[in-house]
């Protein structure tokens, strides 16, 4: 098999533009949930300063191997969900490092980053990090449930695993979108997607009210930078899978965009209108209300 | 100093004996470290612009000022819009308010959260107690100069200082962190012992080590 | 009201005299004092047959002057809404107290501050000899009146220069009737 080598600056050149559309994404987006609040909001370069602080502090100590390896994880997580996800139907430079099987990869990509932090914050030692990352790990894992049994359903539904095809098969028409083929797996993904947005209601994990910052506690300056970029990233490349599988990809960057703020609003929405769930509640709530939607979408294709 | 924090000999579960010694198991006593900026200038201007647009305060309150840091964070004043957020972990705060009276018994934490927050960091004094005593002047167990304790970039005057008092005066933080001379990590530093023997003048029961990281 | 539980109780036990602060009812408040000796029954007597089962406060009183502490036992009956001090002297030098904790749980931590502020022990009270609110203190008591908490603080901290202090009573005689003096 030939390997293009061309690829890799081009994967680089999405890794840029996706990093600066999520720096900017997610300050806007806090923009909005505090106007929801009557308050201002942060500025919308805001982001930037706080990570260029963050790489720029002097001093940092480290609690061993482990603690440096979560936040490499974590990023690793969004980035590599990201490269091997074709970002643009159709286009060569955008294509990404996709190949035939990167529905299960893009899985496990979506996964790896929550294990990753869990080492790494269990390393620091700090009580409050182990609390939040048991939070974190049972409620990501029930989360992951009806979103594993829907990407099922569709790569069942179109017979493939490779997520250029299942772009390709959405195409022609709002009509053919997996959001009308196939609503009930939209149904279940969709749910477990607020669950992994780090929104309301499901942000106990990091909740910074009630145990502080939760994972990241004993983290800062870079290591606390490399997770604020992923913070950046993962969102996006997690949006791009959903609106590959179920939404219709994007064939142009503006379609692209707009398709992704729509899709990171849905949210947005939710999570500024509800209270937030204790971990066992949204437990509950995953394994009651999205988890029958996803195998319904099974027995139903 | 408190019997659990002596060393001693310890029988595990699994019936090793071994030694433990709290005071070095739980800190680091490696004295702090002059760290200089950046060598080129462009760049630690950079990281002071960014510094000084991102200001993290940890959010502890030593005294009856905190109150008025509240109102701060709700819409009303909404400080969050000029940067400044609250942070509850020492390690990601770059701000440290001492607001209001500072107790001896609260000066011993303040010294440590301080010691935990990663260079640079600033120290703001808040309301007239951190200044000269203010209206606990002649209290048994206040201090009466913050400076003498902790590096202290900036006093904002007042008992309280109203909330619109203090975006001015973080204002007049940003402009001094812009500017480069905000440098109360390296000051800590460089006069270590100094700050350490007053410390210790006023805090009896010293059961820490110097350095708490 | 307050006046018959005063009757009532002087049959039992050798009360002082009825101090009124407040008549009622509602909202009546009153103090009475009583040997040490007879703290314990009286309170008992108090909680289970009169219907004060609330401490509401343990504090005390430095009377320098006549060298003795005063301890003030504030119950409260919420049915009725009344308030009962009751007072205990004990001599200064030296100044112990049974202690009430197995009565109201609260009691030992007033008993613990009471025996760091003003020095008074609380035999058996549980952790009454920790650390309330002062760490390492190496004064006397700073709460008893003979502590001169203005040369302490002199001593021990460093103040910064420049202080001045002004006597309200002169200042505002100034400011408000100038060319009077």
């Amino acid at each position: 098999m030939q390997f293009d080598w061309m690829k890799i600056p081009y994967a680089l050149l999405t890794l840029f533009i996706v990093v600066n559309f999520g720096m900017i994404l997610t300050a806007l987006v806090a923009k909005i949930a505090a106007r929801v609040g009557r308050r201002r909001g942060i500025r919308i370069w805001q982001n930037y300063a706080d990570l260029f602080k963050n790489y720029g502090l002097r001093s940092s100590i480290t609690h061993g191997a482990m603690f440096y390896l979560g936040p490499v994880f974590r990023l690793t997580g969004g980035i590599g969900l990201l490269l091997f996800v074709p970002t643009i139907y159709g286009s060569y430079v955008f294509s990404n490092l996709s190949f035939a099987g990167d529905l299960i990869l893009a899985l496990y990509f979506i996964f790896f980053g929550t294990l990753g932090m869990a080492l790494g914050a269990a390393e620091s030692g700090h009580p409050h990090a182990a609390i939040g990352v048991s939070r974190g790990l049972s409620q990501v894992t029930t989360a992951e449930l009806p979103l594993a049994l829907a990407v099922f359903s569709v790569a069942l539904q179109y017979h493939t695993l490779s997520v250029t095809a299942i772009v390709a098969a959405q195409q022609g028409g709002i009509e053919h979108w997996t959001l009308f083929t196939n609503p009930f797996a939209v149904a279940a993904a969709m749910l477990a997607f607020l669950g992994s947005m780090m929104r309301p209601p499901f942000d106990v994990v990091s909740a910074p009210q009630e145990i502080p910052i939760g994972p990241p506690t004993e983290y800062h300056s870079s290591y606390l930078a490399m997770m604020q970029t992923n913070r950046a990233i993962f969102p996006i490349a997690k949006i791009v899978v959903y609106m590959n599988l179920f939404f219709g990809g994007a064939a142009s960057w503006p379609v692209f965009c707009l398709k992704v703020f729509l899709i990171y609003m849905v949210s947005v929405f939710i999570g500024v209108v509800f209270p937030r769930f204790r971990v066992e509640q949204s437990i509950r709530w995953f394994l009651i209300w999205a988890l029958p939607l996803g195998v319904l979408a099974i027995v139903l294709v | 100093m408190k019997e659990e924090l002596l060393k001693r000999t310890v029988k595990g579960p699994d019936g090793v004996e071994f030694e433990v010694e709290p005071l070095r198991d739980y800190y680091c006593e490696a004295a702090p470290t002059v760290m200089p900026g950046a060598y080129i200038k462009i760049v630690e201007d950079l990281f002071n612009w960014a510094r000084a647009e991102s200001l993290w305060i940890l959010g502890f309150g030593t005294g009856c000022g905190a109150i008025e840091m509240r109102p701060l964070m709700t819409p009303r004043f909404d400080a969050y819009r000029y940067g400044i957020q609250w942070r509850p972990t020492p390690r990601q705060a770059n701000l440290l308010v001492i607001s209001g009276y500072l107790s001896v018994k609260t000066l011993k934490r303040a010294i440590r959260a301080y010691e935990q927050m990663q260079n640079p960091k600033y120290v703001v004094g808040l309301g007239s107690c951190t200044i000269n005593g203010g209206m606990y002047w002649d209290s048994y167990n206040t201090i009466k100069r913050l400076d003498q304790y902790l590096p202290v970039d900036l006093y904002i005057t007042g008992c309280m200082p109203r909330p619109e008092a203090l975006l001015a005066g973080f204002d007049d933080l940003k402009n001094l962190i812009r500017a480069g001379q905000a440098e109360g990590a390296n000051q800590y530093a460089e006069n270590f012992d100094w700050y350490k023997a007053n410390q210790k003048q006023v805090i009896h029961d010293w059961d820490m080590p110097d350095y708490n990281w | 009201m307050m006046r018959e539980l005063h009757e009532r109780l002087k049959c039992l036990f050798p009360l002082g005299e009825l101090t009124e602060q407040r008549r009622g009812p509602p909202n009546e408040l009153a103090f009475v004092s009583l040997p040490g000796a007879y703290l314990r029954p009286a309170l008992l007597h108090l909680r289970d047959l009169e219907g004060f089962t609330h401490l509401v406060l343990l504090t005390a009183v430095d009377w320098l002057e006549e060298g003795q502490f005063q301890l003030t036992y504030l119950l409260s009956n919420r049915t009725q809404a009344r308030d009962i001090g009751l007072r205990v002297f004990l001599p200064r030098d030296g100044a112990t107290m049974a202690s009430i904790h197995d009565l109201w749980p609260t009691a030992a931590t007033y008993q613990r501050e009471l025996r760091e502020m003003f020095g008074i022990d609380f035999p058996d009270s549980p952790g009454v000899n920790d650390d309330f609110i002062l760490e390492g203190w190496i004064d006397m008591p700073p709460y008893r009146r003979d502590f001169d908490t203005k040369r302490f603080a002199a001593e021990n901290f460093s103040q910064r220069p420049g202080r001045t202090t002004t006597d309200p009573e002169q200042h505002m005689k100034a400011k408000l009737y100038p060319g009077e003096n």
